[in-house]
């Protein structure tokens, strides 16, 4: 073989395998963009936490002149679109490969989260969106002040169907977490029957930091904690 | 049949019937009264079908072959499990104990398009065969015995390579996947020969040629749900479908390099 084919039968994109590869990778990415991000916003419980989200903000804005943050958002878009290409190759696969279903299956291993990926992944999708038009550009923010996270935050929290919507998202994540996490191990080939409980609690565990670190902003908001 | 300390149940089977590959197929309701607990699920279908031979109608189909749980012919999807109700434990192994009387059961074929059906619960699995056929071997000179222990082989990996070569091809695995997938059983295949010194020439263009004949064959591919291993008569564990990514991976990355090689040494 001396062509360079990127998709097709033989090759690596063109493979299951390889397409998976592609979303455990991309998933790994975007599990340490919410986790760092989870982490950042955790300011809001510094002391004085207008600053501190303003200047972590601008740190942000002006990380490597500016470019820094472009740098990581085309990286993030480049990854969800990668993650959401194989995730729906492979699904259109694997519906193919049961033309005919059976009148009783009985699950033993599988889990809720396992069998809800995509549907977690394509309201995730939503909620992204929803998300970046909230809190990033403000279009759907009623009361949306330019450079100061905080008070986007807060006010717009104090919406309770915004945060209603956002906590079940966030328990969606978690879900979608508490399989993806394992399941990219597994992908990635990093699987040892020793480890395989640890890895599953593992998952389980960062999925749930993730989450409750998440849903305490609009609770703490809702609460009168942050204001 | 009858006797012994087994008592009998009564049973009522709704069985997928259909005439051949290209039909469609639907399920037709049997009676089976006075069913020994002592018969095997199969004992149990022969003796259905010949009381369909007493009333002169056609018999279902089965696939079966040792009886004895080694040969991988056999399999039913019952009551939404493929080999029944019981872990670890083919078709053929399955006695009818583990029913309760009155019971209804619902016998289904294996379903993937990698298995067409052949006939009522009969299905053509020659897809795993050709997998096989593509990466499942090692080249080995011919010529006297090789002395037994001349290549040592660590004991985690002999007993990994065991594990593995447990699977009997039975496609229970793929049966079991809700995605139709046949990762368990390829990379069951690999892992055999790849944890051996003997099957190292082969590791990364057995990797390459059996995932794409996998894909070829119009399998699914893995999630992860682990139903495979829960459904393997022969419990092969869902981590050798990591080894097996872990060893497509590293045969992709290395194939230039192969060739390259490949290339210099036909050049001279
Ligand atoms: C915050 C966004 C997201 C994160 C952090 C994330 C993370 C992950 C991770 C780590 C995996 C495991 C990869 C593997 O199976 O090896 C995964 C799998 C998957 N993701 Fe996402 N994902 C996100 C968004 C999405 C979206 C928007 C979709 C759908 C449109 C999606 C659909 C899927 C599907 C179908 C799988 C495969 C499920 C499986 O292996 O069982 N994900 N995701
Ligand atoms: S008939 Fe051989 S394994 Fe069941």
């Amino acid at each position: 073989m001396s062509t360079v084919a990127l998709a097709g039968p033989g090759t690596f994109l063109g493979s299951s395998i390889g397409k998976k590869v592609v979303m455990a990778v991309t998933g790994l990415m975007l599990f340490g963009f919410v986790l760092g991000h989870m982490a950042g916003n955790l300011q809001v419980y510094l002391p004085h936490p207008e600053e501190a989200m303003r200047s972590y903000a601008l740190f942000l804005h002006g990380f490597l002149h500016g470019a820094g943050i472009w740098v990581a958002r085309l990286g993030l878009l480049a990854a969800a679109a990668l993650h959401i290409w194989a995730a729906t190759s492979l699904t259109i696969q694997n519906k193919e490969a049961r033309p005919v279903g059976y009148r009783q299956w009985v699950g033993w291993e599988s889990t809720y989260a396992s069998r809800t990926m995509r549907w977690s992944g394509v309201i995730l999708l939503s909620f992204i969106i929803f998300h970046l038009l909230h809190l990033t550009t403000g279009q759907v923010h009623p009361q949306f002040e330019d450079m100061n996270p905080y008070r986007n935050l807060v006010t717009g929290f104090q919406q309770l169907p915004v945060s209603i919507f956002y906590i079940l998202s966030m328990v969606l994540l978690g879900m979608h977490l508490a399989h993806g996490v394992w399941s990219m191990l597994q992908t990635l080939g990093l699987s040892h029957p020793r480890y395989k409980k640890l890895a599953q609690k593992a998952a389980v565990a960062f999925a749930s930091l993730v989450v409750l670190g998440n849903i305490s902003f609009p609770i703490a908001v809702l609460a009168g904690i942050l204001k | 049949m009858g006797g012994g300390t087994g008592k009998n149940l009564n049973l009522k089977l709704h069985v997928w019937r259909q005439k051949g590959p290209n039909v469609e197929g639907q399920f037709v309701t049997y009676d089976a009264p006075g069913i020994s607990t002592e018969m095997s699920f199969l004992e149990m279908l022969d003796v259905v079908n010949e009381r369909l031979a007493e009333k002169g109608e056609e018999g279902i189909a089965f696939d079966h072959d040792c009886r004895e749980g080694i040969c991988g012919t056999c399999g039913i999807v019952i009551d939404g499990r493929p080999h029944g109700p019981r872990p670890r434990t083919t078709t053929c192994q399955l006695h009818m104990r583990s029913f309760a009387d009155g019971d209804e059961l619902v016998l289904e074929p294996w379903r993937a398009k990698g298995f067409p059906i052949v006939k009522d619960l009969m299905v053509d699995r020659g897809s795993l065969d050709r997998i096989i056929a593509t990466g499942g071997f090692i080249t080995a000179p011919t010529g006297t015995i090789p002395d037994a222990n001349a290549i040592p082989v660590p004991k985690e990996n002999a007993d990994i390579a065991m594990d593995a070569a447990a699977c009997i091809g039975c496609g229970a695995c793929v049966a079991a996947c809700p995605n139709a997938s046949a990762m368990l059983f390829t990379a069951a295949k690999i892992t055999h020969l790849a944890m051996f010194p003997q099957g190292q020439p082969e590791r990364s263009s057995r990797a390459l040629r059996m995932v794409a004949q996998m894909d070829a064959e119009g399998f699914g591919s893995c999630t992860n749900h682990g139903e495979c291993e829960s459904a393997c008569p022969k419990g092969i564990r869902v981590e050798f479908i990591a080894r097996m990514n872990a060893d497509f991976v590293v045969a992709q990355v290395t194939k230039g390099r192969r060739e390259a090689q490949a290339g210099d040494s036909s050049a001279g």
